[in-house]
């Protein structure tokens, strides 16, 4: 079964363009220097219109998650985390760890993290992150 | 608002509860509308003010047949009826309109003419939560729990001990879906949902419904039922993903809401006899002890381990703080927005006719969330004119 996939919109499509070119793309405000996410062409710290997107580190940390024992038909038979990570730049987003076991002792809240891209159609590629190297 | 100038006359639920495979959502709207109006002694004419969630005003007001000079459809989740109390009362008290119902109706478990969770892939859901894998609720309001956890050093006992107390109080309500005694052991032992939550950690799925109906405090001395004054009231929505909630270990709509309804209210958390906290998840009882300002931020869950919101038992008094009395979206019922049960039971424990009776109640807080800590409503109550 077809992984379920977003529809991007004018107003987040740099967004997943960034993540199909294996970036991951944050929105930066000129006016007060927030950064923030999900995108928008304004910024939700002061309302602003001067706003950059720029691509961020791809680090992160976890901040929170759970382990999904029943999962959706098109995520697979196998339990695994849905979690949510806070980006270096200080943006959180949902996501996927992979690359490690999905069990509570694999995934320790506040490990470090760095982004990987899964080519899920030839238009979306989705921004998962696994354990950091090194 | 202003305080007390506005009660609830007329309370009730549907006829049947649990499981309802002959009655539509619709249908469950206007069973209990009609039960409320019964219990107000009122007839559709009477009513000139509709608001409900799940359902648009519209098809509830041609259904029951009611001209209504004012409606509202705010619908944030399980906490809409709280903030139609709220509304209900402004309107009320600027002279839009004078008696007010407000329903509820879900058709959780048999999904009979229900319209079911969707989410569009252009969506803030659709495109930033989806696609990793979310389905129902299990899935994103249990996400934060784990940060609350670690940041306070909380045993998945300790959230268990939730569900143990509120099976305790729900023992007592002969309406309850389940009633028999459970343990820590038996929620920890309980099929795996989404780890760390266990499926007795999350809230049935069930149909029913429910109806309030609102006046103004100087008309409310006319009607058959002792009236239960709206005291304070309070609102705020926060993010429509969880993943974008300020802080996983606290909820922001929860404490802008509690704050405004106490404020209202004019009253400190010593003057509450009995208290309702919304509880899709064994989690939400603890974050909305500290978030309406009962307990400090990590001690709600020593707190209730501790039975101070734990019924009579086996000899030893209740706790100060009665809590969820009527068994909870854990063990009493959950339709999918349960909010309105929630004001159901805080109504009849105002009124003296709850099956656990809270002896000698006064005030009744009754705080309610919409979505996954989308949204919050808080109605506070009191039963002296
Ligand atoms: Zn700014």
């Amino acid at each position: 079964m077809d992984r379920i996939l977003p529809q991007p919109t004018p107003e987040t499509r740099h967004f997943w363009e960034g993540c199909k070119e294996g970036e991951l793309r944050l929105q930066r405000c000129a006016a007060c220097a927030k950064s923030y996410f999900p995108p928008r062409p304004f910024c939700p710290g002061c309302g602003s219109r001067e706003v950059e997107v720029y691509p961020a580190s791809g680090r992160a940390s976890l901040y929170s998650y759970v382990i999904n024992h029943r999962p959706r038909p098109d995520m697979g038979a196998e339990p695994h985390s849905i979690a949510v990570v806070t980006l270096e730049e200080g943006p959180r987003m949902m996501t996927n760890i992979t690359g490690c076991p999905q069990t509570p002792e694999a995934l320790q809240l506040d490990m470090p993290l760095e982004v990987t891209f899964l080519k899920a159609s030839d238009e979306i590629s989705l921004p998962l992150f696994q354990p950091a190297k090194g | 608002m202003k305080q007390k100038s506005v009660a609830v006359v007329g309370a009730a639920e549907t006829t049947k509860m649990g499981k309802i495979p002959d009655m539509s959502v619709l249908g469950l709207h206007c069973d209990a509308a009609l039960n409320a109006m019964a219990d107000a002694g009122l007839k559709p004419s009477d009513i000139d003010g509709v608001a409900t969630a799940g359902e648009s005003p519209v098809q509830i007001a041609n259904a029951l047949g009611i001209t209504p000079t004012w409606a509202d459809g705010t619908q944030v989740g399980g906490c809409s009826f709280m903030l139609h109390v709220r509304h209900a009362a402004a309107a009320i008290n600027e002279g839009l309109c004078k008696t007010v119902l407000i329903t509820h109706g879900e058709s959780g478990r048999s999904r009979v003419g229900s319209a079911g969770f969707g989410r569009a892939p252009s969506s803030w859901s659709g495109q930033f939560e989806v696609p990793f894998g979310v389905t129902s609720p299990p899935t994103m309001f249990t996400i934060p729990a784990l940060r609350y956890m670690k940041t306070y050093g909380i045993t998945e006992e300790q959230v268990a001990m939730v569900s143990v107390i509120q099976r305790e109080w729900a023992a007592r309500n002969p309406r309850a879906s389940f009633k028999d005694p459970i343990t820590v052991d038996d929620v920890l032992n309980s099929p795996m949902i989404a780890w760390p939550f266990r499926m007795l950690m999350c809230c049935l799925v069930t149909d029913g419904g429910g109806a309030l109906i609102l006046t103004s405090a100087d008309r409310a001395r006319d009607f058959p039922r002792k009236p239960v004054y709206v005291l304070g009231t309070g609102e705020s929505v926060e993010t429509p993903i969880v993943s974008q909630m300020e802080d996983f270990t606290t909820s922001k709509a929860f404490r802008v809401s509690g704050r405004k309804a106490f404020a209202e209210a004019g009253i400190s958390h010593a003057d509450v006899d009995h208290l309702m906290i919304y509880d899709a998840f064994a989690h939400l009882p603890i974050y909305g002890l500290e978030d309406l300002g009962f307990c400090k931020p990590g001690e709600a869950a020593a707190f209730i381990g501790e039975r101070n919101t734990a019924p009579p038992s086996e000899g030893k008094k209740g706790g100060k703080l009665p809590l969820n009395t009527n068994g909870g979206g854990l063990s009493y019922m959950h339709s999918g927005m349960y909010g309105m049960y929630a004001l159901q039971e805080s109504v009849r424990q105002m009124r003296g006719i709850a099956p656990a009776q809270v002896e000698g109640a006064k005030i009744s807080v009754c705080h309610g969330v919409g979505g996954m800590f989308a949204a919050s409503g808080t109605v506070i109550f009191s039963n002296e004119a």
